[in-house]
């Protein structure tokens, strides 16, 4: 099929428009932070970003490789310690963070520890890092994954990081702070939020070309689907221009594909 | 019922003996140049447990953890508070037996390192599961000389099931929350970018955990990429991180970063950081590389001299300033 753009630039793009201007947003390498390059550029130029290695509201101007490399500090207003920054999380200043996994639940619990046993495991992955630190203090998690099988699925061999835990108030009964959570997941077929009560994970939009198969085939669990969801509007091309051009001109992310 | 999480606890946890140990650390303004080789043979023993500073490929004490291995330091326990290139080292020198992990295996958006999954999935290594926060608090529980701090981050999650952390009860409010411990590490080995004889030191950009960490730590190296004056700390006194009472060891080392990024500097030297990743596919190839670059080297000038010298923390000089 011949698309203006790419998954890459799709779920950039989706989850730039999540951050509102005057937001706070706590983002990672890669994706999140060229989603938050290009709210900065488009409609949000009071959005505030933060490293949890200690970069504060930085002027990037090119992608970094580290999360606390000194691109994440080029004319910042602040460059600090990471117990500062989680401390600006746990203090409820945070509005947004963004997340990856190996594996994902129907809840928005995330795996970044070990495939298999934890004392004898198959695969060791690098473990929570700052990602359950951010899950469990900023007000909303989004999640920006490719959608498959082996990614979302029934259960977590291992919750590096808190989703909604097992659904319901479980979140908040395990002394989380209150109203905090999984706000998004942003995948190359949809767009997802999750149930007021259960809790559990819910389309809120179909991309482009996608169908509910697709959904249904790439995930292990059943995604709550109501009776009215939206197609997801596609990447302007003034969003694109920027992207391009902008953000990620040597097409370190958005070359991915 | 509290819950507690299954993970051991590693290091001191008395704080009354570590504020006596601190007493009696030379507060007294000398001389503490040295040799990296002299600093590693001093004060680093088999067994101790370590804390490196900076941010795993920022600012990290590379010419230190490369005579670390030299020297065959063996059953270390470690600091894994994003841990990346420095922990790939220790795991290349087979350096440690146990570490608290909350960043561990990762080049971050580089890839994993072959060789550390393998120790890690290797069952051989005790860990004790956190997050960079509770490390971070960890560390400073102990700068702070109390035997842990209360916070609201990791419940509910078996990365607190496998850690050592306990629920408690807020006396004020009752409110559950998260006691991590105090982590007194045995050694830190930190990178900064000056420091006078004495050891105050001064960091350009974020500072990670490294005020804390030298704060909590019995003994503390530093590399400094330049000895200036004690004249020149006292014109700006705002500027020292870690005060001179802190610190055991100075060593001047220019580039001490290398491979990884010195903020203001050099930036990371992202072509040398692909080889390592690259020689750790197969173990032949990764004994071949730790034997040019680290074992056969006297010191740290010549693994930079065998990487391109000069020439290439020039063009690492540029990049870092957008050149």
């Amino acid at each position: 099929m011949d698309k203006k753009y790419n998954n890459m630039e799709l779920m950039i793009t989706i989850a730039a428009r999540n951050l509102e201007d005057g937001a706070m947003v706590l983002v990672g390498t890669g994706v999140p932070c060229a989603a938050a390059m290009l709210a900065q550029k488009t409609k949000s130029p009071n959005l505030t970003i933060m490293f949890e290695a200690g970069g504060v509201a930085p002027l990037l101007q090119t992608m970094p490789i580290s999360v606390g490399d000194s691109r994440t500090t080029y004319k910042a207003l602040k460059a600090t310690t990471m117990a500062e920054i989680m401390e600006f999380c746990q203090a409820g200043v945070v509005d947004y963070c963004f997340l990856g996994g190996a594996q994902i639940d129907k809840y928005g619990n995330l795996n970044s520890t070990v495939i298999g046993d934890y004392y004898k495991p198959k695969t060791r992955f690098p473990g929570s890092g700052g990602a359950n630190d951010l899950a469990s203090l900023c007000w909303r998690t989004m999640v920006v994954t490719p959608q498959n099988k082996n990614r979302f699925v029934n259960k977590v061999d291992f919750v590096t990081t808190p989703g909604y835990l097992n659904g319901g108030n479980s979140r908040t009964e395990a002394g989380l702070p209150e109203n905090t959570g999984p706000y998004k997941v942003i995948t190359d077929i949809g767009v997802y939020g999750y149930h007021n009560e259960t809790k559990e994970m819910m389309l809120l939009s179909l991309h482009p070309g996608k169908t509910l198969d697709d959904v249904k085939n790439n995930t292990e669990f059943t995604i709550l689907i109501p009776d009215k969801y939206e197609t997801t509007s596609e990447p302007t091309d003034e969003e694109l221009k920027i992207l391009r051009e902008k953000v990620d001109p040597n097409k370190i992310i958005i070359g991915r594909e | 019922m509290m819950k507690k999480g299954s993970g051991e606890i590693f290091t001191e946890l008395n704080v009354d003996k570590m504020r006596d140990f601190f007493r009696h650390k030379n507060k007294r303004m000398v001389d503490k140049k040295t040799t990296v080789k002299e600093a590693i043979k001093k004060y680093v023993n088999d067994g101790d447990y370590i804390a490196t500073g900076g941010f795993g490929g920022v600012r990290i004490p590379a010419a230190l953890i490369h005579e670390l291995l030299r020297q065959g330091k063996k059953e270390l326990g470690f600091a894994g508070h994003v841990s990346t290139h420095d922990c790939q080292l220790l795991s290349a020198g087979d350096c440690f037996n146990r570490c608290d992990a909350s960043y561990i295996v990762g080049l971050e958006a580089r890839g994993l390192s072959k060789n550390a999954r393998r120790k890690f999935e290797s069952g051989n290594i005790k860990v004790t599961e956190w997050s960079n926060a509770a490390l971070s608090w960890r560390f400073k529980a102990a700068a702070m000389g109390v035997p842990y701090l209360p916070c609201r981050t990791m419940l509910g999650t078996d990365t607190f099931k496998y850690s050592a952390g306990k629920e408690i009860e807020c006396p004020f409010t009752g409110k559950k929350l998260l006691a991590v411990p105090a982590l007194y590490p045995d050694v830190a080995m930190i990178h900064v970018h000056r420091a006078d004889m004495y050891g105050n030191c001064q960091i350009d950009g974020i500072i990670v955990a490294d005020d804390d960490i030298a704060k909590a730590s019995k003994k503390v190296i530093v590399t400094t990429e330049k000895i200036i004056s004690n004249d020149e700390i006292r014109n700006a006194p705002n500027k020292t991180i870690i005060p001179f009472w802190c610190i055991d060891a100075v060593i001047e080392v220019p580039f001490g970063s290398y491979p990884g990024n010195m903020p203001g500097e050099y930036y990371s030297d992202e072509g040398h950081l692909a080889e390592w990743l690259e020689a750790e596919k197969d173990p032949e190839a990764l004994k071949k590389f730790l034997d040019k670059n680290i074992y056969s080297c006297k010191d740290f000038n010549e693994y930079i001299e065998k990487n391109g010298g000069a020439e290439k923390i020039k063009k690492l000089k540029k990049l870092e300033h957008l050149q």
